[in-house]
């Protein structure tokens, strides 16, 4: 069994679209990274695989290896650095054609996401954060079946449940959280995704989608509130075009000068941008969320025990 | 060998096949199955061993004996329009009931909205009909209706409980999706509007098939600036192709956001791929606009209001205006909306 040498496997859950599950997932990836664990992320959204552009390895392929498949390798780990290994498998990696749709019914994803659960070799990890698709649906009911059949007892961690602020969204989330209690599938928490837009003219912060429902909803249900993430477009160009965070002077967050910052990261004075993957963690340490994550991050492992 | 999935998907068949009335099973489908509906069933290589294999491969072939039923329900629909988008969350809902008040506000013309995301509907909350239920008459399931000319389905109105989670696999929402084409009054309709999930699955093609006898005008395609977005709305658009739907425009949604403070222009969802405008002109579609990011759309989707009678004067809403106006004009329809 694939999963067998994996310690804590963690869902990434949201019943609506588009709120930043794959941002999120990637982010707590670089986390757990950065602080020296050894991560695996599976994506199981088999008709929109977001996670290989995420992580800049798009134009990866999966290899065969003796009795499964090998996942794609996004950075190794350095000791010195205290940066553990980060790996990944996506359905898009599988892909003639980026643009090519994948129309499969139900019987045929849940077949998928069998193997995936069942044919990857990731050998010794610490932690397995798997992606999921909007929903309710085939891929999150044979993920759970699955997991249920396949996982020891404990190993699967529970979910973070990730939602933005407006009603629209919660609504649909809070059925993804009656998801979890059905399925005794145990919520690590929630994380509230694009709470707020700081103008970077006038750093006038604008509640674009709303604010506090995130938290209204964890209050409901009574889970833990993992934090509250703001919108910061930094990230956004990070993932789109690999370039390092760049702040104006005195961007000071928690403590932190991120205008600082990025002139003590930067590698390359003449302002080209390069899009190494194995640099996407060392450049995501200059972005202002990695700090709202370290946090996530740590409340998770304190979670996971 | 390395795994991949580059021998051609039988894709083709996927979309053709589910046109046979689907047969009583007595176990679970099994993982390959090729659809107890479709031209193979029973006798497929996965079939082998499959306890429903004798029923699948005697039930009566042919096509759906629900389909006529479905064409006539339709028949008063003139138009069908289908919102599409391979990601989530990048407005498809929104934009859906923006097209419905704005068709609307023609009083003599009906507009009716299905709502096809079963695991996550939000169409009765946007239309601020969330606490409603369906009526049943001997005549079938009447709409919600949010105004005299303005019906909606969805299956938030048929559960016990608000959040209550729909766990339901492919065939199960196969099903309902037939039931709101064959037994809802739409009844004598000028458009009626099909709200989907993200993706390319089990939903896109039932509508796919049980709307393709009776005619779908097109779909109309929604995305954010992004590339991480464009990625999944080309997928749609393959999808469209295989699946002969005609695709009558491309919506950026969310394309920059003017700061209410200093009006400063941030382009918080960058288009670093050139966006909306480059995805349509690669793939040979009408570019039906740009529609900027204003916090009082998300509102007024929360409070169920209409965003075009509260704010005309916005920015968004004029945009919006020019991609409603544009769309009508591809169905060579028109739409009363002041500028």
């Amino acid at each position: 069994m694939s999963l067998a040498r994996i310690k804590h496997i963690v869902l990434v859950l949201s019943g609506k679209g588009g709120v930043g599950k794959s941002s999120v997932t990637t982010q707590l990836a670089l986390s757990l990274s950065l602080s020296g664990h050894s991560v695996g992320v599976l994506d199981i959204d088999l008709t929109g695989p977001s996670m290989p552009r995420m992580l800049n390895i798009e134009n990866a392929k999966v290899t065969q290896a003796p009795g499964g498949w090998l996942p794609v390798q996004v950075h190794a780990a350095s000791p010195d650095k205290g940066v553990g290994e980060l790996r990944c498998m996506s359905l898009g990696f599988l892909l003639r054609a980026r643009g090519d749709a994948v129309v499969w019914r139900g019987p045929k994803k849940t077949a998928m996401i069998r193997q995936f659960l069942s044919d990857v070799l990731w050998g010794e990890m610490d932690y397995l954060l798997i992606d999921t698709p909007p929903g309710t649906s085939d891929e999150h009911i044979s993920l759970a079946e699955t997991l249920l059949k396949e996982a020891r007892p404990g190993q699967v961690a529970g979910a973070v449940v990730v939602t933005t602020p407006q009603a629209v969204a919660t609504a649909d989330v809070r059925k993804e959280l009656n998801f979890c209690a059905k399925t005794s599938i145990a919520v690590l928490g929630v994380v509230e995704n694009m709470a707020g837009f700081v103008c970077p003219n006038c750093a006038e912060c604008t509640d674009i989608f709303g604010k506090g429902g995130g938290q209204v909803m964890a209050n409901d249900f009574n889970v833990q509130f993992l934090g509250r993430v703001p919108i910061d477009p930094q990230f956004v160009m990070l993932i789109e075009t690999g370039r390092q965070p760049e702040y104006p002077q005195g961007t000071v967050i928690n403590g932190q000068d991120f205008s600082k910052a990025l002139q003590n990261v930067s590698s390359s004075p003449t302002g080209e941008v390069t899009k190494e993957a194995s640099l996407l963690a060392e450049k995501y340490r200059g972005c202002s969320l990695e700090p709202v994550f370290r946090k996530i991050t740590q409340d998770i492992v304190t979670a996971v025990g | 060998m390395a795994p991949s999935l580059e021998e051609p998907e039988p894709v083709q068949d996927v979309i053709d096949n589910p046109l046979k009335a689907r047969p009583q099973l007595v176990a679970p489908e099994p993982e390959h199955c090729p659809g107890p509906e479709s031209e193979t069933a029973g006798k497929a290589d996965s079939c082998a061993g499959c306890p429903n294999q004798a029923i699948c491969a005697s039930a009566p072939k042919g096509p759906d004996p629900d389909l006529p039923l479905i064409t006539a329900r339709l028949a008063g629909v003139q138009h069908k329009i289908l919102v599409l988008s391979g990601k989530g969350g990048v407005g498809k809902s929104t934009f859906t009931s923006l097209l419905a008040h704005a068709f609307a506000t023609d009083e003599e013309r009906t507009v009716g909205i299905m709502d096809a995301d079963i695991c996550g509907p939000s169409i009765p909350k946007m239309m601020g009909v969330e606490d409603e239920t369906i009526h049943i008459s001997n005549s079938g399931w009447s709409p919600v209706w949010v105004a005299d000319n303005l019906g909606v389905m969805s299956i938030q109105f048929m559960l016990p409980n608000r959040d209550d989670a729909i766990i339901w696999r492919g065939p199960k929402k196969n099903g309902l999706i037939k039931k709101f084409l064959k037994e809802v009054e739409w009844g004598e309709m000028d458009f009626l509007l099909v709200d989907t999930p993200p993706g390319t699955s089990d939903e896109h093609l039932s509508v796919n098939s049980l709307l393709k006898e009776s005619g779908i005008d097109g779909a109309i395609m929604v995305t954010t600036p992004q590339e991480v977005s464009l990625l999944d709305v080309r997928k749609e658009i393959d999808f469209c192709r295989k699946a002969g739907i005609k695709v009558l425009g491309l919506v950026e949604n969310m394309s920059g956001f003017v700061c209410p403070n200093c009006t400063h222009e941030s382009q918080i969802f960058k288009a670093t791929t050139g966006g909306g405008a480059a995805l349509a002109k690669e793939m040979g579609i009408r570019f039906l606009g740009e529609v900027p990011l204003d916090p009082r759309i998300g509102m007024a989707c929360d409070y169920g209001e209409s965003f075009f009678d509260h704010y005309p004067e916005s920015p968004a809403c004029k945009a919006l205006k020019r991609v409603v106006k544009g769309l009508a004009a591809e169905i060579g329809e028109k739409v009363l909306l002041n500028d």
